[in-house]
């Protein structure tokens, strides 16, 4: 196992650098380094020689990739690219080109995220289960029927109906919970109610149905007939064997988001104020920062890389058949 | 039996988990406002409430530029000057100075000369400042001291940077007083490199030394440019120094009302720029120093900024005088009053104007702009265009602030284009296109009516702006009815004949003629707009093809002269007129100098006129020049002169004191709360509605009664089928 972890590691080396490159490529195609300067530096009274300035200042007045005029190893280190690209490997962020600490800015903006997402991916998965797990209860009767009627409606919906309807409902008729904002510990809990309810209400038409799916290809075999033949409920045989089967597709969506669960959402934290990850990157090339752009690309990347490994490993502990070499 | 205990264990146990959870978490809130998002425990103190969309960029006063800055650091730092609140037109007054500032002129040959002076012959103006004694600053780690007098935190070791994480964890603070070289040492900052002042590159044309200043001071460290002189600036004593500026700039005066000239202790400087602090954003651009009324108290840009009232704030009275409405407004009843009143001013962050919107109406914030989708709910127009609040705000006692801004957003021609640019003809075709293009319509469909059109450079509230007959702009207007009435468009397709477009057809192609249209209003949202322009155009024959871009590749073509026709904005930095008029200024054209005449318009005469205005104070002779400069530019049309847009502010009847000044960056002084009032309201307005929660908890138990009943009954099926198949199988082994 350790092998294999090391390896896909190793592996992951090259791929981050590739992201790497093409962050920086893509993101300097659209950009030069004066439009950068002149998107900080305002709109009044920018000159030439404060566009230098703000350039010589930052580094940006290297060349991008290779440095013809540098020698030796300096062809490459004095680059833009060498300079602001490879502290990324050890987690080292940077300043963004507004002045801001990035590495410090992620830390704090991290956990709002989290309290948002975490919830709502737990209580949507439980969610989810029962409900697929009830209308493959009653399979085969109007209420599976009305059961998946439900969810396509549920699915058919866009986010941003449930965010508002939510807020106006719950928010400002009912008046139950604060419509937005976000605090610290355990103040948090008023506000982050709301917006775990409407994840996990917006994800039940499509969760539901796909799990139901899984469900009924698992009720059919052989073993759920024994399970039924010892004298077991339909409860206990679904509960007990039946979602235990189901886990390998299950934790394949789940654990591979487990991760990115840090980078957040961006129109539920934007609607409800919630200071996380999810607009910092949109913020960011909305105000052409590339320090942040190309931190939280490479973070992203870091993070689905890992999710991919934590399926992997969690492969092995829900089927023992399955073995990393 | 055991399969039906569990099944009830399994229903019940959830349900009463919930029912717990529900009595904990409604235990722990005020249920009597279960929406509030703020401490209940703060409901009776003095806070205003108050947001930002967009985090500032900037907190040092020599690098912030923008209105989201100027919120914060408005009312932390103190230049010498500001503006009177209350009357009109804007005056300047002194704030940290004793008095406004002693001006005098100087010769080539650094001789006095007399203050009827003529321009020419002055060489230098020299403003001399005394600032009051007895200011002190808020207290700020930078100015701690030990009983020894030395500072605390100027060698920050190890030990005392573990467990900082915001500037709140250090132990102690300290301060001092105020002095004249608090604002010496700006300035030079001013002119540092490391600093990135957006107004370095104008001030070089202006302050003695400046530029000399800013060569030297890229090889210096921030102790050595406290200790290197500039020659236009020289402290005179602890509290007089003296600025001296190159030629006559009256206008100068207004910049020493913006917090760029506001102090800055050099101890900030050292403080701040020590290893450690900048890893947790413990900038000066973060976290301001200043002797203002408020201090920063929580500075997290991603969630929320708290300034609390500065213990250190010097003495300041409400004013007692100001406009003969005032008092029926009950704008002079705190008048005399120490400030501020205000204790606490929470700015929460908050991108979408829905929730801001509806917490307004909940009460959970002060004051409020009006969205376009909240438009129609919060104002009505009566018969004669008359604007008024909806019956819905009136009942909660909701006011609106109307406001026109200092500001012009105007459509401009490339004057170098060979189209729309060069010669009598293009004159007439711009002349036409001005004509065309009712803004009337524009402020009606896109504005909800929140602006007025244009008649020339300069708007409502500037020194030169003049009302009725005499101020509207005769090539697009005719005075009728006591009112500025838009030119038929039958006068504007005349002119498309004479500049040589009969039916807005291009002679060389035998097609309508082509034009242009710049403009980073790409979104979907500003399509209807466009179409406007092109419908607009249209009316003439023309052809308007719309080039969207973004804001770069839009800056790149302006810079190159390549935008043929744009829509452009200016904001005053300051109320005079030269702040508006400077965007036509010859020398100030974008393609040959690189300045502000986004149009690249030139003529001499009105070059020379500027000029002549820009060294006047004002007077009659001043206002004439003004108007001769209208009349140029109104006959010349570089610009389609567009509107001059109008805020509109609600604000609950518990937000006192509160009346627009454009020019003001430390407002929230003067504003003062009836606590009392707000959170009597605020309880009137948001009890919860508890019952559509039993409601809704019922209705899921009726949904799911049928499918428990059911699943019963099947299991019961199952069973009894069971049992008679195990009954005939029994029967078959006997028999």
């Amino acid at each position: 196992m350790i092998h294999y972890i090391l390896r896909r590691f190793l592996y992951a080396l090259p791929l981050l650098l590739g992201v790497n490159i093409l962050t920086f490529m893509l993101f300097f195609v659209l950009n030069s380094p004066d439009d950068m300067a002149r998107m900080q530096l305002g709109q009044k009274h920018v000159t030439e020689q404060a566009v230098d300035n703000w350039k010589h200042q930052r580094g940006y007045d290297l060349p991008l990739l290779w440095n013809a005029k540098a020698t030796a190893t300096g062809k490459i280190t004095r680059t833009i690219f060498y300079r602001k690209s490879v502290g990324l490997f050890w987690f080292d962020f940077g300043i963004s080109d507004s002045g801001r600490n990035i590495g410090s800015d992620i830390r704090q903006r991290m956990w709002p995220s989290l309290a948002v997402a975490l919830p709502t991916l737990i209580l949507g998965l439980l969610a989810n289960i029962c409900a697929a797990l009830l209308m493959v209860l009653f399979r085969n009767s109007y209420l599976e029927v009305g059961g998946v009627v439900l969810c396509v409606i549920l699915m058919s919906i866009s986010s941003l109906f449930y965010i508002i309807g939510g807020q106006f409902l719950i928010g400002k008729e009912l008046r139950l919970v604060p419509i937005s904002g976000y605090d610290t510990g355990l103040d948090a809990i008023k506000f982050i109610v709301l917006p775990v309810a409407i994840g996990v209400l917006s994800g039940i038409g499509s969760g539901a149905r796909w799990y139901r799916t899984l469900f009924l290809e698992e009720v059919e075999k052989d073993y759920v007939r024994t399970a039924r033949a010892k004298g077991l409920t339909e409860v206990q045989v679904l509960f007990r064997h039946v979602l235990k089967n189901a886990m390998i597709p299950i934790l394949t969506g789940v654990v591979v988001v487990l991760p990115l669960l840090f980078m957040g959402s961006l129109i539920m934290e934007s609607f409800f104020s919630i200071p996380g990850l999810g607009s910092y990157t949109i913020d960011a090339i909305g105000s052409q920062d590339f320090a942040i752009v190309r931190a939280m690309v490479f973070l992203g990347s870091v993070l689905y890389i890992a999710g991919l490994l934590l399926t992997d490993i969690s492969y092995t502990l829900v089927d023992p058949r399955v073995r990393l070499s | 039996m055991s399969s039906n205990l569990s099944a009830n264990r399994f229903v019940r146990r959830p349900v009463l988990s919930l029912l717990l959870m529900i009595a904990f978490v409604l235990s722990a809130c005020d249920t009597t406002q279960l929406n509030n998002p703020y401490d209940p425990a703060t409901s009776g103190l003095s806070i205003l409430y108050s947001s930002f969309s967009e985090r500032p960029k900037h907190l040092d006063p020599a690098i912030a530029y923008s209105a989201n800055e100027y919120t914060f650091i408005g009312q932390i730092y103190e230049p010498p000057l500001q503006y009177h609140y209350l009357k009109r037109p804007y005056q300047l007054m002194p704030l940290t100075a004793t008095a406004l500032p002693k001006v005098s002129y100087l010769d080539a040959q650094d001789k006095p000369l007399p203050t009827n002076s003529e321009d020419y012959k002055i060489a230098f103006t020299e403003y001399l400042l005394e600032i009051k004694p007895g200011i002190r600053y808020q207290p700020h780690p930078a100015l701690a001291k030990n009983a020894a007098g030395e500072f605390l935190y100027h060698h920050l070791t190890s030990a005392q940077l573990a467990g900082v994480g915001v500037l709140g964890d250090f132990d102690k603070t300290g301060s001092r007083e105020l002095t004249a070289d608090d604002y010496v040492y700006q300035i030079k900052r001013l002119a540092s490199p490391e600093v990135q002042s957006p107004i370095a590159e104008l001030m070089k044309h202006y302050i003695v030394g400046f530029e000399d200043f800013y060569r030297q001071a890229a090889s210096l460290s921030l102790e050595q440019i406290k200790a290197a002189p500039m020659t236009g600036v020289t402290l005179l004593d602890r509290y007089r120094y003296k600025i001296t500026i190159k030629g006559k700039y009256p206008q100068f005066i207004f910049w020493l009302a913006m917090p760029f000239f506001a102090p800055m202790p050099w101890e900030a400087d050292v403080f701040y720029h020590q290893p450690g602090l900048k890893e947790h954003n413990i900038t000066l651009d973060w976290y301001p120093i200043g002797t203002g009324p408020y201090t920063l108290q929580e500075n997290n840009p991603n969630l929320r900024m708290v300034m609390v009232k500065n213990p250190n704030f010097h003495f300041e009275a409400y004013p007692s005088e100001g406009e003969p409405d005032d008092a029926g407004q009950g704008l002079l009843s705190d008048a005399g009053k120490p400030l501020p009143f205000i204790d606490k001013v929470v700015f929460t962050l908050e991108k979408e104007t829905i929730p801001y919107w509806n917490k307004f109406l909940q009460g959970y914030y002060d004051a409020s702009g009006i969205a376009s989708d909240s438009f129609d709910q919060a104002i009505q127009f009566s018969g004669a265009d008359e604007v008024g609040l909806t019956a819905s705000m009136q009942e909660k006692g909701i006011r609106l602030q109307k406001a026109v801004t200092t500001s012009v957003f105007y459509v401009g021609f490339n004057m170098l284009d060979a189209t729309v640019g060069r010669g009598e003809k293009a004159r007439k075709l711009r002349q036409a296109i001005a004509i065309a293009l009712d803004y009337e319509e524009f402020i009606s469909i896109f504005m909800n009516g929140r602006g007025i059109p244009a008649q020339g450079v300069l708007p409502p509230g500037i020194f030169g702006f003049i009302e009725g007959k005499p101020g509207i702009n005769p090539y697009v207007y005719d005075w009728r009815n006591g009112h500025p009435e838009r030119k038929a468009i039958s006068e504007a397709r005349q002119l498309m004949k004479a500049a040589g477009y009969p039916g807005g057809v291009d002679p060389k192609t035998g097609q309508a003629l082509i034009l242009y249209f710049d403009t980073t209003s790409v979104s979907i949202d500003d399509r209807p707009r466009m179409n406007w322009f092109r419908k607009q155009f249209a009316k003439l024959g023309i052809k308007l093809v719309i080039r969207g871009t973004d804001y770069n590749r839009f800056q790149q073509k302006m810079r190159a002269g390549n935008a043929q026709i744009f829509m452009w904005g200016w904001n005053a930095d300051y109320p005079d007129p030269e702040n508006f008029f400077f965007l036509l200024y010859g020398p100030n054209a974008k393609v040959a100098f690189g300045g502000e005449n986004a149009g690249n318009y030139q003529n001499p005469r009105f070059d020379r006129l500027f000029r002549q205005m820009r060294g006047m104070t004002n007077s009659d002779r001043r206002l004439e020049i003004i108007q001769q400069l209208q009349q140029i530019v109104r006959h010349d049309a570089p610009w389609v002169f567009g509107l001059y847009p109008e805020d509109f502010l609600l604000f609950h009847s518990w937000y006192k004191n509160l009346t627009p000044n454009l020019m003001a960056n430390n407002r929230l002084k003067y504003a003062r709360i009836d606590n009392q009032e707000r959170m009597q309201k605020r309880r009137q307005w948001n009890r919860p509605v508890l019952w559509p929660l039993a409601f809704g908890f019922l209705l899921l138990l009726i949904l799911i009664m049928p499918a428990v009943i059911a699943y019963r009954r099947r299991s019961r099926f199952t069973v009894q089928r069971l049992q008679k198949q195990d009954g005939a199988e029994s029967v078959r082994i006997r028999k």
